[in-house]
């Protein structure tokens, strides 16, 4: 059977006392956290530099040097996970029709009348908004962090002359702090909705969320799952 | 025993005080203090010092630079000679000061020119080195001008580098901190010149107050300008508040000339951009949504799942599984009926 809304892996879990519906596998969460961990210390240890407000920070991990050495490398622990996680999640963030709706309905969707939104997959259109900033804010982040990687520019230089020069880096600079303001802003956006739409965190700590809960926000992926545990195995 | 302070030089030759004196670059005569806003106003205002560099006085014998690496004790690495003067072939973070030789085959003479230029730290009046610098007390200026890298502050993030208009500082590979021409600054603490200035063979260098160097670059622009060099001047940009290092070129018209010498060098408007705006605007944006954040999350109504949904879900999965296969391959659109 097609699967349109869901992940191969996502399946009923339980029907008593309350359904529950897998959402991540083990293995997902672990990649979610890492990637989670890798960007709360990369703001931590960037912000440090950001501003001079919060050099304090740079005691966190021991001392500016420290930051200077360690937060370029969970840079790229941060690209590799965010990687592997994308390749999970991409085709079920893909835009839909549904989406537009959504959006155009965002009022409903902060009062909480998500009876008059469309019934969504597996991801809803802020989801989805969430998911793409963070692939095109990672991307800039992983290139403009090479440029200006001090320790590393040897790597590359002779590849891209251009790329090394002042004012390449000056503008590298420039991006990578705004991108850093911008991927903290949508983090905070991300955590304070898994917050505020109860019922959703322990899908990346369990792994399940309950019926009641995939029924009010995203009831085709709810339908497509309970559809797929009706159809026998393939052939 | 108190020692007495050393007195502020105002020449390279003049024979330094031999007897034991403090310091008199003091804490307390900072102005600009990297990553630090509210620096203290000093108490005093030292006089403000220049180094005068004369390149049409200058033989291209490196003397200044040896001199540099004796006094600082920095070890450049014996490179491979590629037949070009330049020696090491750019600056390093062993080697704060070059020779650079440019060869101008001048249109209007038909003359061959061959320009050397001591390439290093201008010690700009606004420095974009200390502008750029995130970690407090790595970069300073003293009232007298001198812009100083403190290494035991300094990160070695490499900001410094592109934050400079004249591309100087450069980072040790090993140490990680940033190195570049210190104007001697701690000889200028105890009453000496510049060791390059006081090894300089023909005073193409020359050490003392800003003004005094003014004046006699004025007499030797008179100089060069009545030996047939028109457009002789003196380098001091304007464009970085003046430098305290500066340099009396043949052809001030085209300071390109000389190894590229910015004509009209400023702290570049991507650096003043992102270590203005971006730090303010940005700090608020990050600071406002997480208050929003906790706030909304504290006073607004959570959106919860009802009892009810979880029954619904219930139905809705055992009516699915006991539906006949395969199951109706469109969901409905929208739940608006139910
Ligand atoms: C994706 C890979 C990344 C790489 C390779 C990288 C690399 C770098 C490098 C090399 C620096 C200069 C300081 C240093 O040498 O340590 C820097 C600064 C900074 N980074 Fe990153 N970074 C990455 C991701 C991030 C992320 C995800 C954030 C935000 C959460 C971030 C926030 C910052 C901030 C705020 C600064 C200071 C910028 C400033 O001083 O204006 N970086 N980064
Ligand atoms: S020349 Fe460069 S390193 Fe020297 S004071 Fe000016 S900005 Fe700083
Ligand atoms: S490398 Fe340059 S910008 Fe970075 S801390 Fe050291 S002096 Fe400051
Ligand atoms: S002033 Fe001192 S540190 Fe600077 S180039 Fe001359 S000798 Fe070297």
């Amino acid at each position: 059977m097609r699967r349109e809304y869901s992940h191969e892996g996502d399946h009923i879990e339980a029907l008593k006392p309350v359904v529950t519906v897998s959402r991540y596998r083990g293995i997902t969460r672990a990649n979610h956290w890492v990637t989670a961990l890798s960007l709360i210390l990369l703001a931590l240890s960037g912000l440090a530099l950001f501003h001079p407000s919060l050099y304090f920070l740079s005691g966190l991990f021991g001392g500016g040097q420290v930051v200077r050495w360690l937060h370029p490398i969970i840079g790229v622990v941060l690209f590799l996970s965010f990687f592997l996680l994308f390749l999970q999640m991409w085709k079920l963030n893909l835009p839909r029709r549904e989406d537009a709706t959504w959006v155009a309905r965002i009022g409903d969707v902060m009062a909480g009348h998500e009876e008059k939104l469309p019934e969504l997959g597996k991801y809803n259109a802020g989801q989805k908004g969430v998911f793409w900033a963070m692939t095109v804010l990672i991307l800039v982040l992983i290139v403009t962090g090479l440029m200006i990687w001090e320790q590393q520019v040897h790597l590359w230089r002779d590849y891209a002359p251009w790329a090394a020069t002042i004012p390449a880096r000056r503008i590298a600079l420039l991006v990578h702090a705004l991108s850093a303001v911008g991927i903290i802003l949508v983090f905070i956006l991300h955590v304070y909705a898994a917050f505020w739409t109860r019922g959703t965190l322990r899908a990346m700590t369990r792994g399940n969320v309950t019926g009641g809960w995939a029924f009010r926000h995203h009831r085709k992926w709810l339908r497509e799952v309970a559809r797929r545990q009706n159809t026998p195995p393939a052939e | 025993m108190t020692t007495e302070r050393a007195p502020q030089p105002t020449t390279a030759a003049a024979n330094p005080p031999v007897q034991p004196m403090a310091s008199n670059l003091l804490p307390t005569d900072l102005v600009r203090i990297s990553a630090t806003a509210n620096v203290p106003a000093p108490e005093r205002q030292l006089t403000k010092v220049a180094k005068l560099i004369d390149v049409s006085k200058c033989i291209g014998c490196k003397a200044c630079q040896t001199a540099c690496i004796e006094w600082n004790d920095t070890h450049p690495a014996v490179e491979e000679n590629v037949g070009v003067y330049e020696n090491p072939h750019d600056l390093t973070p062993e080697m704060y000061t070059l020779m650079r030789f440019s060869e101008y085959e001048n249109p209007g003479t038909g003359d061959l020119e061959w320009l050397i230029r001591k390439d290093g730290c201008m010690h700009c009046e606004d420095p974009g080195c200390l502008k750029a610098c995130p970690a407090p007390g790595a970069i300073v200026q003293y009232s007298n001008g001198i812009v100083d890298f403190i290494s035991a502050n300094c990160i070695g993030c490499g900001y410094c580098v592109s934050g400079c208009p004249f591309d100087i500082p450069r980072i040790h590979q090993t140490a990680h901190v940033s190195k570049k021409c210190t104007l001697c600054s701690d000889r200028v603490a105890v009453g000496q010149g510049p060791a390059c200035a006081k090894a300089c063979p023909t005073q193409a260098i020359t050490f003392g107050t800003k003004d005094d160097m003014i004046a006699l670059a004025n007499e030797r622009i008179e100089d060069l300008q009545s030996r047939g060099y028109d457009n002789a001047g003196l380098y001091d940009p304007q464009g970085v508040g003046g430098t305290h290092v500066m340099y009396v070129l043949h052809h001030a018209d085209k300071p390109g000339l000389y190894a590229g010498l910015p004509a009209d060098p400023r702290i570049s408007p991507v650096v003043e951009s992102w270590k203005g705006t971006t730090k303010t605007v940005g700090l608020a944006a990050i600071g406002l949504a997480a208050a929003g954040a906790v706030l909304h999350g504290i006073f607004a109504k959570a959106n919860k799942v009802s009892a009810e949904e979880e029954h619904e879900a219930e139905e809705l999965v055992v009516k699915t599984a006991s539906a006949p296969v395969p199951p109706s391959s469109v969901p409905p659109e929208n739940r608006g009926g139910l």
